[in-house]
This record gives C-alpha cells, structure tokens and sequence, in this order.
C-alpha cells in the first residue's frame, strides 16, 4: 500500500468510527425514550402508580386526539404560543434596547444600578396579579408576564457584555473618527451577539414561565389554563397532555434560537 | 511652518487614590515625509503620547498641530495601526480594509477600487471574502495595514505594530511597511522598544526615559542607513555603532539594580 492508500484508508476508518459511535448515541437515546413510556403505560395499567393521578401514555394518546379533532387543542396551542413568542421577543428586543441606552449613557448606568438589582433579585411572577389587575385579564398581561420575566436578566447580562467588548476594537473606530453611534453598530453589538444569542436561549425558558403563570392566572384559555383545569376537576391526563405539548414546542423554540445562531454568527468557522 | 508639532505637552492620569503623570514636558517636530519612532523602557509614555498625537484624548497641558490645526479624530486624518491587527472576526477581510472609509461617509467606487488594489500590492491576492480568522498573523497584519491605508492618512502612527510576530515575519514586515510608506511619501511615528527596528525603519529616533515620561535625546540615523531597507540596514557597517550609543543612552537611564 502507498503512503496516500495508508491516509485514505485511515480516514475512512475514523470516519467509520465516528459513526458507530453516532449509531450508539442515537440507539441509547431510543432506548430511554421506549422504556420511559412503556414503563409508564406498564406501570400505570398494573396499578403500580395510582394512574389517576399520574395517567398513562395511552390515555394522553387517545385525549390528544379527540382534542385535535374537535379543534379545542389547537385554539389552546396557538394562543399560548403566539404569547410566549410575543413575551420571549418583546423581553429580549427591551432588555437589549435597555442594555443600549446604558451603555450610552454612563452615567445613566451609575444612577440604575441599585434599581436593576433589586428589580432582578425580585421574584418576577410575583407582579402577576398586579400586571393582571392593571392590563386586564387579557392576552396582553400575560404577554407582559413573558416578557416581564426575561427583560431584566437581559439588560443586566448584555450591559456586561457591552462593556467587555475589547477597547482596542473601539480604539480602531475612534481613530477613523467614528462617532458612538457607529462604534455601537460596528463593533458593540456585533461583537455582543453571541452573549445575546445564549440569552435567547434562556429566555426561550423563562417566558414559558412567564405565560404559563399567567395563564394560571387569568384561567380562561391556553395550555397553563388546561394544566389549572385539569388540576382542579382531576383530570391529570389532562395536565399530562399540556405538559407533553409545552416539551415539544419549547423544544422547537429553542431550536429555532440556535438556528439564528448559525445564521446570525458567521466568522468563517 | 512643521507639519506636526507636538508643544509642552503634559499629561497626567488621575484615579481616585492617585495622580500619575505620564508625560512631562514634551515638545517634538516631526516633518512631511519623515519616520520618526519612539524608543524608551516601559511606562515611558510612549502609547499616551500617541494617543494625544491622534487626537484619542486632550493633553491635560500643551497642544499638538497637525499642518497648524489642532488635531481631532473627527478629521479622520491618523492612521493607527495597534499592536496586534484587531480586525473585526465578524467581518470579511473587504468589509475590514473599507471600514475607515464606511465610517468617514467617504465610500466612493474609486476609493474601494484604491483598497482593494493595495491589498493586492500586499500580496493578498483572493482573500477578500475570507475571514480573518482564515488568515496567518503576518497576513492579519497586513491587511490591518491596507485598512490603515486605505482611508490615506496624512500621518501614520504605528504602535508596536510588530510586537506580537515571529520574528522572520516580522523581519519581512518591516521592510514591506517601510518601503510602502516610502512609495507613498507618508509620515509615520512607530511606537516600539525594539532598538534595531528604530534605527532601520526610522530617519530620527526620539528617545524617552520613564517616570514622568520625558523627551530624553534625539537621534538622527546616518543617511546611508536610511537609503537602505530595514533588512539591509542592521546588516551595514554603520549600524553596529549607533545601535551602541543608543543603547549606553538606554542604559544609563535606567537606576542600577532594576532588571
């Protein structure tokens, strides 16, 4: 065998190997998945777990569709979907604005911080019958509520990746004369963005917070109402159901954010 | 009338324990067309006074004239070329070398074309939708060059711009930057505390001791090291003797016992 047969033939073994191990990886996951639910649905029909309260894959299965069929899940999915959306955008689009409008003015800063610490060590979902009372029992304080959650956090993690970024990079832009404005938009943000996009990533989680408390609170629809409701006439397969629903979705949020991620960081790597 | 005149220049920095001053007394003119570097130990001043001569910062005392104007970064005049290349990860090498003149409103078709041809006078032929990160250190640096260039600054300042080099890069470096100034007729400070790479790049060597940072000596380089390029000057007969007194000079400022 020549020297590149020898290369070309190692390669193809690693790359062999990487996927077997890619092939166990995905088998295992398998695994768990098959074995939780079974078990579930064993454990449940054996009476091995009260399946009044904890239900059975089954049951969720069967409740899933009839409630796909006569549409209630679906009105029940969109409004707290486009809720949370709204709330994740608006708390992450004002808190990085927030962040911004510190970074431009210094002194500003100074004069916040006490407030912004207070305002983060608060427990946010605390607000929620005073946003309730205040915006009405509506759609809109439950969007506050998602946003509310996620807005301060936001503002506080930014704000210390705006001051981080290399003075040298803005020393660049002083000496062509650039004003703050532009050191902002060609340095600032840009250099913040991966900060930015892993605080999208948690506040992906904490809007769902936010709405789902809100919609324990206002009990009139949505997944959060379907869990209080299901809680309250004990009808957990209910619950189980939204819970299962708000995995997935959540889940696919939170793919889309790192989607972004791939769109939005682009340094040839 | 000087082309830059830096006048009684005081600078101190101040926080809230203490008041140091960096530079004392300064007074320096540099004419059109000439290479002037900075020598001196660390904590000189060297990089302050630079960034006054920019117009980073006002000078706590004394001014500095640019062509008999008071120098202001707004003017877009300076180039700056800083230690290590700082091109912006996030942006393609062309979206680097235009930044200036993106910044100055200044973006004309020719303008561009100018840039790019530099780039490949550079010897960076096809990088320009690369990112930085996919270029060597001495590439990086070239291209930081180019970008310095390209908005055709009356005054160049070079801040240790070869500092963080192998030094074979560097050695070529030195004779690339300093034959493209040469072509141009630009002036240029560098910032460096290197004695060999003041005396081949520069026409005059402005030596500074440290603590307040002080206008110490000047030294003018012997013309037949100046016709030279750099790489040629530190192997001419005339090198080995002033690259000797400077270093006595450098010496002597410095309190026996330290280092």
């Amino acid at each position: 065998m020549s020297p590149q047969e020898n290369v070309k033939f190692l390669h193809q073994k690693y790359i062999q190997s990487l996927n077997r191990e890619k092939k166990w990886v995905r088998f295992y996951q398998a695994v768990i998945f098959i074995v939780f639910f079974s078990g579930w649905e064993l454990a449940s029909q054996k009476q091995w777990i009260d399946p009044l309260i904890f239900s059975s894959p089954s049951k969720v299965w069967g409740l899933f569709l009839t409630k796909i069929q006569d549409g209630t899940l679906m009105v029940d999915l969109g409004y707290t979907l486009s809720e949370t959306v709204f709330g994740f955008i608006l708390g992450t689009f004002l808190g990085t604005l927030l962040a911004a409008i510190l970074w431009w003015s210094p002194m500003l800063s100074k004069i916040a911080d006490p407030y912004l610490v207070v305002l983060n060590s608060m427990p946010k979902v605390a607000l929620g019958p005073i946003l309730i009372v205040a915006l009405g029992p509506s759609f809109t304080s439950i969007v506050a509520m998602g946003a509310i959650i996620s807005i301060i956090i936001t503002t506080i993690v930014v704000y210390t990746s705006f001051k981080e970024v290399d003075p040298n990079y803005i020393k660049v832009l002083q000496t062509f004369g650039a004003n703050r404005f532009q050191i902002f938009r060609e340095a600032i943000l840009p250099a913040s963005f991966p900060t930015i996009i892993s605080t999208l990533k948690v506040n992906v989680g904490l809007s769902w917070v936010g709405v789902i408390v809100g919609e324990f609170l206002v009990s009139s629809k949505g997944l959060g109402y379907m869990i209080i409701y299901g809680f309250q006439v004990f009808n957990f397969t209910l619950v189980m159901l939204s819970l299962l629903v708000i995995a997935v979705f959540a889940t696919v949020m939170y793919q889309l954010v790192e989607l972004l991620e791939r769109k939005l960081i682009k340094n040839g790597s | 009338m000087n082309f830059l005149k830096v006048d009684a220049v005081h600078h101190t920095y101040f926080t809230k324990t203490s008041a140091v001053t960096a530079l004392s007394d300064i007074s320096l003119e540099v004419e059109e067309g000439e290479f002037v570097s900075f020598l001196g130990p660390s904590g000189c001043g060297k990089t302050t006074l630079l960034s006054i001569i920019a117009g980073l910062f006002e000078p706590t005392e004394g001014t500095v004239t640019l062509e008999g104007k008071q120098v202001e970064t707004a003017e877009n005049e300076m180039g700056y070329m800083l230690q290590q290349d700082y091109l912006f990860p996030w942006k393609t090498i062309e979206e680097n070398i235009l930044l200036g003149l993106k910044i100055g409103n200044s973006l004309t078709p020719d303008k561009k074309a100018y840039a790019l041809q530099l780039l490949k006078e550079m010897g960076l032929k096809g990088v320009e939708s690369q990112f930085p990160k996919q270029l060597s250190g001495g590439m990086r640096q070239r291209v930081a060059l180019v970008r310095t260039l390209a908005t055709e600054p009356k005054l160049l300042m070079l801040d240790e711009p070869f500092s963080a080099l192998d030094y074979q890069t560097k050695l070529k470096l030195e004779d690339l930057v300093s034959n493209t100034l040469k072509l141009f007729g630009k002036t240029a400070i560098l910032v460096t505390h290197d004695i060999g790479e003041a005396i081949s790049m520069s026409d005059r060597v402005f030596l500074f001791s440290a603590r307040p940072g002080q206008l110490h000596k000047t030294f003018v380089i012997p013309k037949e090291l100046r016709d030279e390029t750099p790489f040629n000057a530190r192997n001419h007969e005339a090198y080995p003797a002033i690259f000797q007194t400077i270093w006595k000079e450098l010496e002597s400022l410095e309190p026996a016992g330290e280092r």
